[in-house]
């Protein structure tokens, strides 16, 4: 009994979720409000996504038709994300404008997307896409209080509209926004947080299934458990 | 059917020793009947090992050892392979679950004096095989070629440029290449898959042997076998089948529930077993501003970065951490205690044991942490107490006040 509870200790230590910071270098990051089990928001994401984000960015590991996993069809997949002629449900999200012409436009590559809810986290990502800000002394107009100086524009400004900064010793203290967009606050709260359960689930389509299969595995396991502890109490039940 | 079976066994016994290495290892091979927890890690540790080669198989059919392909290849598994998931978890799960269960296999051995004669060749395997999966762990964690991948082999590798004299040309040797590239890539794979994963079995197969040689040792670190009943069989021993195979099997099983755990619910344990940084793909033109090597490395990374670099080098600190690594060998010979056993052991050795295990899991945190100077400042503290735990030993183990061996193992 007393090895067992050890081996109980050791399971919860080995188990602990270690917090570890992303990088972010102090930043304070929102907790992006997850839900993967909704399929209408991971599908509003994925929406947002094709239509926005791959102007510019590739998610070259990304599959069209795994759309399916969140419950779009092939037939929604062609018509609700307008999927040109040339571009079949099985290839993968590539972008519009190839990667030579977005380095000369904005002096970076923009950087596959196929798994970067895992470098930047869901939190940074959620928090990123809600702290852009006009600043005229940037090539773009924008700059990013999570990400200073970033090389990407502003593509969603028609819908949360235009913040300003409040500087404080070189930091953006606060932004406000200045000037309204199509989406109300919430609304745009909204929005982001579907992009950003989008961008979770493309960077790991088996995030939807593996809880599921991890909770029968572990059933099954203390089943077998309890028979193995059985056997072996009687099998020892003559040793003292 | 059972006449066959008999006849079958016999034909094959008249030509391949089947009954007697059944008996010899199993059936009449006798484990003291007083193992308790810390006596499971061995045999999990083989279990690891069966997990990290039959994923490994399923994804050396998948992944592409090279540059242009590599990460990509292991997102094709991740997504378009069946299960492949699942497999990925399973292997990366695997690495991080090795070292946890050989350093736990390695403290019993510090606690029970596992090491003590006849058990010192036993010890120099095992130590053998430690050295081995280091390189193991090493080579298979630049496969995935992102930027820690990448980053982390290149740091490592730049280590042994340090050594005077033939460090530059030996760090090109290693790496095949003036820089980490697609040809180091190819080695590895090539020691990941092969090379390596066969000295370790064969090695692992000498470690049992040794041990089914001298027999195991126990909490108690009294030999059963100098109390023998009159057909010789250990009074305190019992036969590893069935009754270790079934108390293993519980321990295994308890283990798999912990291992599924980590691979359903946090396959990268907040970035200590998948760093979040290896999702970028390797940029040999980019630095990463923080480098750190995966956990179980950490110990050793954090004392290479207490030594101040000396004469404009940083070969120093390279010698302190292949000293720390490989000090274990000495451990048969540096301990001079009349006792094995913690249990019979007086305080000093107790006092020295904690200290050098506060020791070895503090500097493993600071090797995660950027160098601050309050962190190094820590770190040194550290790396004295670790290095104290060694050379001391010879003192403390034989002024500490020990009490009595017991005659036979006891039950509790």
């Amino acid at each position: 009994m007393k090895a067992i509870k050890k081996i109980i200790v050791w399971a919860m230590l080995a188990c602990m979720p270690v917090l570890a910071t992303a990088s972010g270098g102090g930043v304070h990051l929102d907790k992006a409000p997850l839900t993967l089990q909704d399929q209408a928001s991971l599908q509003r994401g994925a929406k947002l996504f094709t239509s926005r984000c791959l102007a510019c960015h590739s998610a070259s590991a990304m599959r069209y038709n795994r759309l399916n996993d969140i419950g779009m069809s092939d037939d929604q997949i062609k018509t609700e994300l307008e999927l040109p002629e040339d571009v079949k449900v099985g290839s993968t999200m590539q972008a519009a404008m190839d990667a030579n012409s977005a380095k000369m436009a904005y002096g970076v590559a923009p950087p596959d997307l196929s798994v970067i809810a895992r470098s930047r986290s869901a939190d940074w990502l959620y928090t990123y896409m809600r702290s852009f800000y006009a600043d005229s002394g940037r090539p773009s107009g924008w700059n990013n209080s999570v990400f200073p100086n970033v090389g990407m524009p502003f593509v969603l400004a028609d819908l949360q509209g235009e913040q300003e900064a409040e500087m404080h010793e070189g930091h953006v203290a606060k932004l406000k926004l200045k000037e309204a967009g199509s989406m109300s606050a919430e609304e745009y709260d909204q929005a982001i947080a579907d992009l950003t359960g989008y961008l979770v689930f493309m960077s790991e389509p088996a995030i939807l299934i593996r809880h599921q299969i991890g909770w029968i595995v572990l059933i099954f396991l203390s089943v077998l458990l309890v028979l193995m502890y059985a056997l072996k109490k009687e099998i020892w039940k003559d040793i003292h | 059917m059972m006449n066959l079976i008999t006849k079958l066994i016999g034909w094959i016994d008249e030509r391949f020793p089947l009954v007697s290495t059944w008996k010899a290892h199993l059936s009449e091979y006798y484990a003291p009947k007083n193992f308790n927890f810390w006596y499971f890690f061995g045999g999990l540790a083989l279990l690891v090992l069966v997990i990290q080669i039959l994923s490994g198989i399923f994804l050396t059919m998948n992944y592409k050892p090279d540059a242009l392909f590599a990460f990509a290849s292991v997102e094709y598994i991740m997504r378009d392979v069946q299960w492949g998931w699942l497999l990925r978890y399973i292997h990366s799960t695997g690495a991080s679950m090795f070292f946890v269960v050989i350093y736990l296999h390695m403290f019993r051995g510090l606690m029970y004096g596992s090491y003590r004669k006849p058990r010192e060749l036993l010890w120099i395997i095992g130590m053998i095989i430690y050295l081995a999966l280091m390189g193991e762990a090493f080579m298979g964690y630049l496969l995935p070629w992102g930027q820690m991948s990448f980053w982390g082999a290149q740091v490592i590798v730049n280590l042994f440029s340090s050594v005077p004299f033939i460090g530059p040309d030996l760090a090109i040797m290693i790496r095949g290449d003036f820089v980490v590239s697609d040809i180091t890539l190819n080695r590895f794979f090539a020691l990941h898959v092969v090379a390596i994963p066969l000295v370790l079995v064969l090695i692992i197969v000498a470690h049992l042997v040794a041990l089914h040689e001298v027999g195991s040792n126990n909490p108690d670190g009294v030999e059963i076998k100098k109390h023998k009943d009159s057909n010789g069989i250990p009074l305190d021993g019992v036969p590893f089948f069935p009754y270790m195979v079934v108390k293993d099997g519980v321990a295994a099983v308890a283990f798999l529930m912990v291992f599924s755990a980590v691979v359903f619910f946090a396959p990268d344990m907040g970035g200590y077993f998948l760093e979040y940084n290896n999702f970028v793909p390797a940029n040999p033109m980019k630095t990463p501003e923080h480098i750190a090597p995966v956990w179980y490395f950490t110990p050793y990374y954090a004392i290479l970065r207490a030594v101040p670099p000396m004469f404009g080098s940083q070969f120093p600190g390279v010698v302190a951490m292949g000293v720390a690594t490989v000090i274990f060998f000495a451990l048969p010979w540096l301990d001079r205690g009349p006792v094995k056993s913690i249990r019979y052991r007086g305080p000093i050795y107790k006092t020295f044991l904690a200290a050098f295990v506060v020791s070895f899991v503090g500097l493993g945190y600071l090797g995660l942490m950027p160098a601050t100077e309050t962190y190094t400042l820590i770190s040194r503290i550290l790396a004295v107490v670790y290095f104290a735990f060694f050379f001391l030993m010879p003192w403390y183990t034989k002024i500490d006040a020990c009490k009595p061996e017991p005659d036979r193992v006891t039950s509790k």
